[in-house]
C-alpha cells in the first residue's frame, strides 16, 4: 500500500460529489481528455470529480454570475451546443471546453453626460453594432435564451427601451462574444443600453428624491437618536405594537395611524 | 433530463392542489396563519436553529476572540497558520503604490472604490476571482429602503433591530436605515433598472419581518442588476480604480505604528506575490458560507472563504458575533442538480406559502429568516411531517402556484424568471407546482468589529459588508445585506479618503503581526495542518486527492 501522499482537506470540502454505490458512470470528455463520472452531475460538479480544482471558469455555482460559460458538442453530431457548467446536466459522450474569459470590446462613456441623443451615443461607442449580419448565432448560443440577435436589431433600430428590456436576464458570459462573425461585443452594448434606459427613459421616482432631502436635510437623525439611546425593553415594545402594512395596500396611498414618526 | 417529480412526489402534491383553493380564498382576505410570539419565537430557536446546537462548536484558543465559541469551522480556520511564508517576502521592495488598496470587488468593495475616487483618490481593488463575482451578484430578492410616505427610517430601524433579536450594534442600524433612501437614489442615478410603476414610483414589497412595504427590486435579479451596474461605473471610471483580478490579498501590512500600510497580494496564476503599500485599506471579502458550517450546503459564491475575517484577525482586529450563521429558510432540495440553490423570500413575498406532507400549512410564510428555518427544521425533525425525497433529503413543499392564482396568470414567469428557467431545465413548471425545500447556509451574520463608519480597531483599516459584523445583529432581514454592502462600502471609501487627507503611507511595512500570530499558534500546541486564508475550495473527491502528487 502507498503511503498517503497528501491529507485530505477537512475544511471547505462541504460541496463534494459522494455518488451514491449504485451510480452509473458516464464517459464525457474535458478538453477532449477522457473522464468516467457518474450520471446527474452538472458539467462543473462532474469537472470537479474528474479532479480538477477550479480557479477560472467558476462563480455563483448559481447560474447568475455568467464565469462558466461552456461549448460543447456530443461524439458523432457536428452540431455545436453552449450552456453554463453549473446549470447544464453532464451526458455521455460529451465533449465540452469551457470559456473561462474572451476578449470583447468596452469603451468607456460618462453616464451623466449620455442622456442627449443615447442612439447616436450607441452608434459611435459600438459602430460594430450596427453591422449585425443577421445570422442568428449569438441567439442560439445563448445560455439564458435571450433572443441576442433580436435585441441588436432593435438597438439598430433605436428601440433603446425594447433593448434594455429584452437583454434583461444577460449574465454577460461572453459566448454570444466569441461566436460573432460581426465581431460585436453584445453583453457590452446592452449594459450600456440598459443603464441609459434606467437613468434617462424610466420615470424618476419623486417620493424618493423627496425622501432624500429629507435625510440629508437631517430629519430622521433625532428620531433615530432617540431608538439608539432607548431602553431595550422599550425598543422591545416599539417593535412588538408595530402596525403592519397590509399586503395589498397601494404604495404611497397607505398611512399608518400614528404619523409622527414619518 | 430528470423528467420533473418522481411518481411517489407527483401523487403527494395532489395533497397540495387538494388544499389550494381555500388557502388561496383566505390569503386574499388577508387571513394569514398566526405569526409566532417573541417568547414562542426564542423557544423555537433554541430547540431548532443549528446556532444554537452545541455539538460542532468550541472555544477558539488563539487571537484577539480567545475562549470565545465559534462553530467547529471557525475555530479551526482561526488557529491555522498564514499560507504566506513572511521570510520569502521582500517588503523593501514595492510592486504598486496607491493611496486606497481596496481587498474584495463585489458590492462592498466596489461601493468603496467609488467613494474614494470621487473624493480624488487613487484606489487599487485586489479580488480573488473576477471583479463582482461575489455574494451580491446572487442576491436576488430586493433591497430595502424607507422611501414611500407611509414608511421611515424610524420604522425600518425597528424592523431591523427586531429581526436581529435586539443585538445589533444600534449606530449601526441607525446608520443603515438613515443612508438607504440616499442609496437607492444613487442606484437610480447610475442607471439601474429598478421595478417601477408607470409614473415612476418604485414598486414595493413587504419582506419576512418587515412593517412597511420597502423592498425594492429589479426582477429576481436585483443583486446582479446592482453588481452590474456599479462594476460598469468602475469601468467607467478605470483611470483612478485599478483592479487587479485574480490576485487576492494574503495578507495585510502594518507600518512601524501599527497601523495599515497595505497588503501581500498573491497572484493565483503565475503564484508571484505583490507588496502594496497604501495610506489607508479597506477589507470587503465577503462572508463565509464555503466552510460549510455543520455540513450544510450552501448559497454562497465559490470564493466565500472568510479570508478577510482571517487576515484582519491576525492583523488584531476583533470579531463580532461570527457564531451566528443565517440559514435561509428556502433552499432547493429537489432535483438534486439544484440542492442548495436559493429559492428567493420573494416567492413568499408574493404570497406563496410553506406545506407539510398533507398539504397544510404549520407556519406563519415571513417570520424573520432564522425563525422560519427553525420551524421548517421542526416540522421535519420534530413533527415528521416533511417530506423526504428520492436522494434522502428531508423538506417541506413551498407553494409558488399560488402566485398566478393571487396576481394573475403568468406573475410567476414575470417575477421570477430565473427561478422559473431553473426549474424548467428539470421539467417543473414551478407556476404549476410547487418546489421542494429545507433550510441552506446562506449568511455570515457577524464578522470584523467596525463603528457606524467602518472603522475597526486599527487605525487605516476599514471593513464593509458581509465580512464586517454588527449590523444585523444575530439575524438578518431580507433586503438589508444590499442595502449593508453599499452603506457600508460607501461609508468606508469616505472615511478613508477623509483620512487618507492627513495620512502618508507608512515608511516601514511589515508582517511581525503575522509571525507573532504563527508563535501564539505554536505555544497553545495547536497544528491542525491547514494553510490560511484558504482562498477556494476544495471539492476534489478523496479517490483523487490521496494520488495527487504534485
Amino acid at each position: 500500500m502507498a503511503e498517503d501522499i497528501k491529507k485530505p482537506a477537512t475544511l471547505a470540502t462541504g460541496d463534494r460529489t459522494i455518488p451514491p454505490k449504485d451510480a452509473k458512470m458516464i464517459p464525457i470528455y474535458i478538453m477532449g481528455r477522457e473522464y468516467m463520472v457518474p450520471e446527474t452531475l452538472t458539467i462543473m460538479k462532474a469537472t470537479e470529480y474528474a479532479g480538477y480544482s477550479y480557479v477560472r471558469g467558476c462563480g455563483c455555482r448559481g447560474g447568475i454570475c455568467g464565469a462558466c460559460g461552456t461549448f460543447y458538442r456530443f461524439m458523432g453530431d457536428y452540431r455545436l451546443r453552449a450552456g453554463l457548467a453549473c446549470q447544464t446536466v453532464a451526458e455521455p459522450n460529451m465533449v465540452l471546453s469551457q470559456l473561462p474569459f474572451f476578449p470583447s470590446n468596452r469603451p468607456g462613456y460618462e453616464i451623466e453626460n449620455t442622456g442627449g441623443n443615447p442612439h447616436e451615443e450607441l452608434r459611435s461607442l459600438y459602430p460594430e453594432v450596427f453591422k449585425c449580419v443577421g445570422c442568428g448565432t449569438c441567439t442560439r448560443t445563448c445560455p439564458m435564451d435571450i433572443d441576442v440577435m433580436d435585441y441588436i436589431a432593435l438597438m439598430k433600430r433605436g428601440d433603446l427601451k425594447a433593448a434594455a428590456l429584452k437583454s434583461f436576464d444577460c449574465v454577460q458570459c461572453g459566448l454570444c462574444t466569441s461566436r460573432c462573425p460581426a465581431q460585436i461585443s453584445q453583453p457590452n452594448a446592452a449594459q450600456f443600453v440598459r443603464r441609459i434606459y434606467g437613468k434617462y427613459m424610466l420615470p424618476k421616482a419623486s417620493h424618493l428624491s423627496k425622501r432624500v432631502e429629507d435625510v440629508k436635510g437631517g430629519k430622521y437623525e433625532g428620531m433615530l437618536k432617540e431608538l439608539t439611546s432607548m431602553k431595550q425593553e422599550d425598543v422591545k415594545k416599539l417593535y412588538v405594537e408595530r402596525e403592519r402594512e397590509p399586503d395589498l395596500a397601494e404604495s404611497g396611498k397607505w398611512m399608518p395611524k400614528d404619523t409622527s414618526k414619518l | 433530463m430528470s423528467g420533473g417529480y418522481t411518481t411517489a412526489l407527483k401523487e403527494l402534491i395532489k395533497k397540495v392542489e387538494a388544499t389550494r383553493a381555500a388557502r388561496v380564498e383566505k390569503a386574499r382576505k388577508g387571513d394569514h396563519f398566526p405569526a409566532l410570539t417573541m417568547e414562542q419565537r426564542q423557544e423555537w430557536l433554541k430547540k431548532y436553529h443549528p446556532d444554537y446546537n452545541n455539538d460542532g462548536r468550541r472555544a477558539v484558543e488563539v487571537g484577539p476572540n480567545k475562549g470565545t465559541v465559534y462553530p467547529e469551522e471557525v475555530s479551526t480556520l482561526l488557529e491555522s497558520k498564514s499560507r504566506l511564508n513572511t521570510r520569502a517576502v521582500d517588503l523593501s521592495k514595492t510592486d504598486y503604490e496607491t493611496d486606497l488598496l481596496v481587498i474584495g470587488a463585489g458590492g462592498a468593495g466596489t461601493a468603496a472604490a467609488l467613494a474614494a475616487q470621487e473624493a480624488g483618490f487613487k484606489v487599487l481593488v485586489s479580488t480573488k476571482l473576477r471583479h463582482g463575482d461575489s455574494n451580491t451578484v446572487m442576491a436576488e430578492g430586493g433591497i430595502q429602503g424607507a422611501d414611500q410616505e407611509g414608511d421611515s427610517p424610524y420604522f425600518h430601524y425597528l424592523d431591523v433591530i427586531g429581526g436581529g433579536h435586539f443585538s445589533n450594534q444600534p449606530g449601526l442600524v441607525a446608520a443603515l436605515t438613515n443612508d438607504a433612501p440616499l442609496i437607492i437614489h444613487w442606484l437610480e442615478g447610475l442607471g439601474m433598472m429598478f421595478d417601477k410603476h408607470p409614473d415612476g414610483r418604485m414598486k414595493v414589497r413587504h419582506g419576512g419581518g418587515t412593517c412597511r412595504k420597502r423592498m425594492h427590486s429589479s426582477g429576481d435579479m436585483t443583486g446582479a442588476e446592482i453588481m452590474r451596474v456599479v462594476r460598469d461605473e468602475a469601468r467607467n471610471r478605470a483611470e483612478g480604480i485599478k483592479v487587479l483580478e485574480f490576485t487576492p490579498a494574503v495578507e495585510i501590512l502594518l507600518d512601524e505604528s501599527g497601523n495599515a500600510a497595505g497588503a501581500v497580494l498573491y497572484n493565483l496564476e503565475t503564484k508571484e506575490y505583490y507588496v502594496v503599500r497604501a495610506k489607508a485599506v479597506i477589507v470587503a471579502t465577503g462572508g463565509f458560507g464555503r466552510l460549510h458550517i455543520q455540513g450544510f450546503p450552501t448559497t454562497n459564491h465559490y470564493g466565500a472563504t472568510a479570508d478577510g475575517v482571517v487576515m484582519a484577525y491576525r492583523a488584531g482586529v476583533s470579531l463580532q458575533d461570527l457564531d451566528s450563521t443565517q440559514y435561509h429558510p428556502t433552499g432547493a432540495i429537489y432535483p438534486e442538480q439544484n440542492v442548495g440553490l436559493l429559492i428567493t423570500e420573494k416567492v413568499r413575498g408574493l404570497g406563496a406559502q410553506l406545506l407539510n406532507i398533507e398539504g397544510e400549512q404549520f407556519c406563519f410564510p415571513l417570520e424573520p429568516r432564522d425563525v422560519e428555518s427553525a420551524c421548517v427544521i421542526r416540522e421535519c425533525r420534530e413533527i415528521g411531517q416533511g417530506i423526504v425525497t428520492p436522494t434522502g433529503r428531508h423538506g417541506v413543499w413551498l407553494d409558488s402556484p399560488m402566485i398566478d392564482m393571487l396576481h394573475g396568470e403568468g406573475a410567476v414567469r414575470k417575477e421570477l424568471p430565473a427561478k422559473y428557467i431553473q426549474f424548467k431545465r428539470y421539467d417543473i413548471d414551478i407556476s404549476k407546482v410547487p418546489m421542494l425545500i429545507y433550510p441552506t447556509l446562506h449568511y455570515q451574520n457577524g464578522g470584523i468589529s467596525i463603528n457606524e463608519w467602518s472603522e475597526t480597531s486599527v487605525k487605516g483599516l476599514y471593513s464593509a459588508g458581509e465580512v464586517a459584523g454588527g449590523v444585523h445583529g444575530r439575524n438578518r432581514l431580507m433586503g438589508n445585506s444590499l442595502l449593508d454592502v453599499l452603506v457600508f462600502g460607501r461609508r468606508a471609501g469616505i472615511k478613508a479618503a477623509e483620512y487618507m487627507k492627513s495620512h502618508e503611507a507608512g515608511k516601514k511595512l511589515s508582517l511581525n503581526h503575522v509571525e507573532k500570530f504563527n508563535k501564539e499558534i505554536e505555544k497553545a500546541g495547536i497544528d491542525n495542518g491547514i494553510a490560511s486564508p484558504l482562498l477556494l475550495p476544495d471539492y476534489a473527491p478523496d479517490h483523487v486527492r490521496t494520488r495527487q502528487v504534485g
